[in-house]
């Protein structure tokens, strides 16, 4: 048990917004939502249901074969096979799910992280919010197969009908006789086994459970992590490494002409000074961009040396790239009509018909992830044989891009999971791994490379800039008729392709299309958008700019008509149903977090319930003191449900300050609850800090900013001083979503909101800055 | 040649006096428990003791601790278990954990300094340590908690 006085609550969920219409399995199923107690009883814990798995580079596997080995003394080691970058979910949560089935006592679990290798462990690409809600049926198997092969095998010892074993808490016991074994002593037995097949596998009743939902269990890295010896990228050593920094080009698509090494080799220390081959982008993933590399004996020295390069560089086509007259592009394109992604009835008719149409427009600049530990790598290429230490999102994908860099088979390459210091989607592009293996295998030794944090800022996969306009036709009787958005954003296809202007259908489906708005006429379009720099993915991805739009204007509608935002927001949603988009969005756009409908349909009732706990929990309504304001926000993205109620404080000099902080989060069926909440948590402080400073510009093609002086970051003494989380329980049927993401999108709306509600001052584009200073 | 000692243990070294000691830290000691974040004193990641005053690391030439004492995440407490490290676990605090070892270097060196913080102390003492992973609440309870035991 933590000893901590929580954070979060598990709220009650009402019958009031349970839904009729539920998708259930293969097809859709109509019936009634059940309270956890009905769907215990029905059995529904037993069932499986289609994930997005399938869909995704070889899917999922649940072979305790693959993911435990129980020791004689009877200690149980799991392999984590995805990476583990903070949310708990590749090395405690996925584990926790093991353990709970195999009826393992969790203190004689051992974790062990996986080598990169998906043909053997399933799908490793930690993104998307995806480990949960595609492996927890897998997890569940495995231990589910793994304790019946232990009581298979003890039944066998004992000569006794399987029937009248069981597995409890790491014994197998005899139920007639009351004889019992440990799991070490029949760990050999059993590994010898088969795997049962999944039809015959029977599940612990969720009422037993001791792990799943519960708060007995701690990240498994919690000692490690605060005694100093938990290991990330740059935290593996080999005997004749080097420590290399790069001097890559500052303009992407640059290229480099000629450089002059003498005075870096003067710099005590440094060995070598060299050019690294580069790809320029498009259509380059995630190969590195080139430079010149300065090795030395130490991490210190080699950036010592790089300081003193002299390199000339040719900008290549985007050296004009500025980020203010971008905007003005951007602007435009949302003035005219785009490409119509979504249309639902006559937007056009029901704003002729209108008795007012209100509009605003809406600008969410450029970001960049910054985890904390800036992208480093380990490798030694030799002998034909490549192995690497990397904090990567995706190891699967980053040992077949090395393989395919070096023209190695993949067996050849071993690419070790480091833990990651953050990732937040920025290690899911591997480019510094491939960078280190160039090195290595140019200079024949262990090469670690270290990005520092000008580098993170100045040579990212930037999240993409926005311009996002919405109208909204309102009748005489004030309700709101139509709405029509219109988004321009550089797509991230752009940096895998040439010649991609618009929004991809993964993109729109963030939050754009997917408005699930009980309103007639609805209207999407995308405007033209070439990308002058790299795009990537950034956590929560586009959810961030439709979301800030969405969200920002509902509550722009409430002022103008007179209505509370929580209410305006409450009748915009609708009554509880499923919102099928599936007829009124255009052909392939839209897309629902790569999940099939019939499990993950979008739930209009879930998003009202998520509200109207936030709202209930914040005490929605109640008088604040002067200069504060609340403001509510909700969105669902990957396939959960979040709101969030941000109480804001604004000083009469302008300076913000968030005294408290509510969010409701319903991702279905829940595994780890002390972990969604650090997650929520988390959000709040990330929210606040691209809705207060997140700023990146370019000018001449050059990123303006260069480390947390210039892309500053919320610290402890700003951030939220009080977020509370609200979890809405859910039985299994209600199948888990995911969490890592979700919580961030309704942050900045919310604050931006509650600013208004404070001040009478609409942000309407980020970041906030000195907008409010007087 | 530069004298001092980490943890404990004596060194000399006749590396660049002006280079930081994080990376003779990291990259000759192999005390990989001080972390590298921004490199200009921006961060805290690389946070350690130097006489018991918390000091970045990443700026800070060899040069300067020549006859000082120098202390890592690693020497904090020869189990790991200082009242600090102790009061983490407690309260749960890490996500990814790579800004923890600086943040529990500062917040043992504020409360060597002022065994009982007042909230706004806490908040001020912190406000070097950037945590991208936004785990501030659970750092402000527990460094209340290792304060005062609640
Ligand atoms: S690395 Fe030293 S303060 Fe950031
Ligand atoms: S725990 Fe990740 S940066 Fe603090």
């Amino acid at each position: 048990m933590l000893q901590f006085a929580r954070t979060y609550t598990i709220e009650n969920v009402s019958r009031r917004n349970l839904l009729k219409g539920f998708a259930f399995g293969g097809g859709l199923v109509l019936m009634a939502r059940l309270l956890p107690e009905e769907a215990r009883a029905a059995g529904m814990h037993e069932q499986q249901y289609a994930t997005g798995s399938t869909g995704m580079p070889h899917g999922t596997v649940n072979d305790p074969h693959v993911f435990v080995a129980i020791a004689p003394d009877g200690t149980v080691t799991i392999i984590a096979a995805r990476a583990e970058m903070g949310t708990g979910a590749a090395r405690t949560s996925l584990p926790m799910i093991i353990a709970e089935e195999l009826d393992a006592d969790w203190s004689r679990v051992k974790i062990e992280q996986s080598v990169g290798n998906e043909e053997r462990y399933g799908n490793q690409d930690t993104d998307g919010s995806r480990s949960v809600r595609h492996f927890l049926q897998p997890m569940r198997e495995c231990g589910a197969a793994m304790r019946m092969m232990l009581e298979s095998a003890a039944a066998t010892r004992w000569g006794v009908d399987p029937s009248q074993v069981r597995a409890r808490n790491h014994e197998v016991i005899d139920t007639s006789s009351g004889q019992r074994l440990g799991y070490g002593d029949l760990a050999a037995a059993a590994a010898a086994l088969p795997t049962p097949p999944v039809a015959r596998l029977t599940f612990k009743d969720p009422s037993e459970y001791r792990y799943i939902g519960k708060e007995t269990v701690q990240i498994v890295d919690l000692f490690d992590i605060t005694a100093g010896k938990a290991r990330y990228g740059a935290d593996h050593r080999l005997p004749g490494q080097r420590y290399a920094v790069i001097a890559r080009p500052p303009v992407v698509g640059g290229k480099l002409v000629s450089f002059d090494a003498a005075e870096a080799l003067k710099v005590p220390g440094v060995e070598r000074v060299l050019a690294v081959q580069g790809w320029q982008p498009p259509g380059t993933k995630f190969l590195p961009v080139g430079g010149v590399a300065v090795v030395a004996r130490n991490t210190g020295a080699a950036m010592a040396g790089r300081d003193k390069l002299k390199i000339v560089w040719d900008d290549g086509p985007n050296k004009t790239y500025d980020t203010d007259a971008y905007r003005a592009e951007l602007q435009k394109a949302v003035a005219m009509p785009g490409e119509v992604v979504r249309n639902q009835g006559d937007f056009d008719a029901a704003a002729k018909s209108a008795a007012q149409v209100i509009s605003a427009e809406y600008y969410i600049p450029h970001l960049v992830h910054t985890p904390m530990e800036p992208p480093s790598a380990l490798v030694y290429v030799s002998d034909g044989k490549c192995e690497a230490w990397a904090p990567v999102q995706s190891p699967g994908g980053t040992r077949d891009d090395l393989a395919k860099l070096l023209n190695l088979a993949p067996g050849k390459v071993t690419l070790h999971t480091t833990l990651l210091g953050g990732g937040f989607g920025r290690k899911s592009k591997c480019d510094y791994v491939l960078e280190a293996a160039l090195l290595s295998k140019e200079l024949g030794i262990p090469v670690q490379v270290q990005w520092t944090r000008e580098d993170d800022i100045r040579n990212s996969f930037y999240h993409a800039v926005a311009v996002e306009r919405i109208e909204a036709a309102v009748d005489a009787d004030k309700k709101v008729i139509g709405w029509r958005h219109r988004s321009a954003s550089p797509s991230i296809i752009t940096t895998f392709k040439a010649g991609v202007e618009h929004q991809a259908a993964f993109e729109v489906s963030m939050g754009l299309v997917d408005v699930p708005f009980d309103i007639a006429n609805i209207r999407c379009e995308t405007g033209a958008a070439p990308a002058h720099t790299r795009i990537g993915w950034f956590r929560s991805v586009y959810n961030i700019p439709h979301g800030f739009a969405v969200q920002s204007f509902v509550a722009e509608l409430a002022h103008a008509l007179g209505r509370d935002q929580k209410d305006m927001l409450l009748e915009l949603i609708g009554p509880p149903r499923v919102v099928d988009l599936r007829q009124t969005v255009a052909k392939d756009m839209f897309w629902d977090y790569g999940e099939p409908w019939d499990s993950y349909p979008i739930d209009a009732g879930r998003l009202r319930n998520v509200a109207e706990v936030a709202a209930k929990e914040a005490g929605w309504g109640r008088t604040l003191p002067p200069g504060h304001g609340l403001g509510i926000a909700a969105h669902r993205s990957f396939v959960t449900y979040v709101a969030t109620v941000v109480e804001v404080a604004v000083a009469p000099d302008g300076t913000i300050s968030v005294p408290r902080v509510d969010t409701a989060i319903d991702c279905g069926f829940h595994v780890n609850p002390e972990r969604i909440a650090s997650q929520v948590e988390g959000a709040a402080v990330m929210g606040l800090t691209l809705a207060k400073y997140g700023n990146i510009t370019f000018k001449n093609g050059r990123v303006q900013q260069g480390n947390f002086d210039d892309y500053q970051m919320v610290r402890i003494d700003e951030s939220p001083k009080v977020t509370k989380v609200h979890i809405v329980p859910h039985p299994y049927e209600v199948h888990a979503s995911g969490v890592g993401e979700p919580p961030l999108p309704p942050f900045a709306p919310a604050l931006c909101n509650a600013i208004f509600a404070a001040t009478g001052k609409r942000i309407r584009n980020l970041p906030v800055g000195d907008q409010l200073k007087t | 040649m530069i004298k001092f000692t980490v943890n404990g243990q004596p060194q000399t070294t006749d590396a660049d006096p002006s280079s930081p000691l994080l990376w003779y830290l990291r990259d000759e000691l192999d005390l990989i428990g001080t972390k590298f974040g921004c490199g200009k004193a921006l961060c805290g990641a690389c946070t350690v003791h130097i006489d018991g005053q918390a000091v970045r690391s990443c700026t800070l030439p060899l040069s300067t601790v020549d006859g000082r004492a120098v202390v890592t995440i690693e020497g904090l407490h020869p189990s790991g278990d200082h009242p600090v490290q102790r009061a983490w676990r407690a309260v749960s605090v890490p996500q990814c954990g790579f800004c923890q070892a600086g943040q529990i270097m500062q917040a043992a060196a504020l409360l060597a300094a002022n065994p009982k913080p007042t909230d706004a102390e806490i908040d001020q003492g912190m406000s070097g340590n950037i945590c991208r992973c936004g785990c501030y609440q659970r750092i402000h309870m527990a460094v209340r908690l290792a304060a005062t035991g609640v």
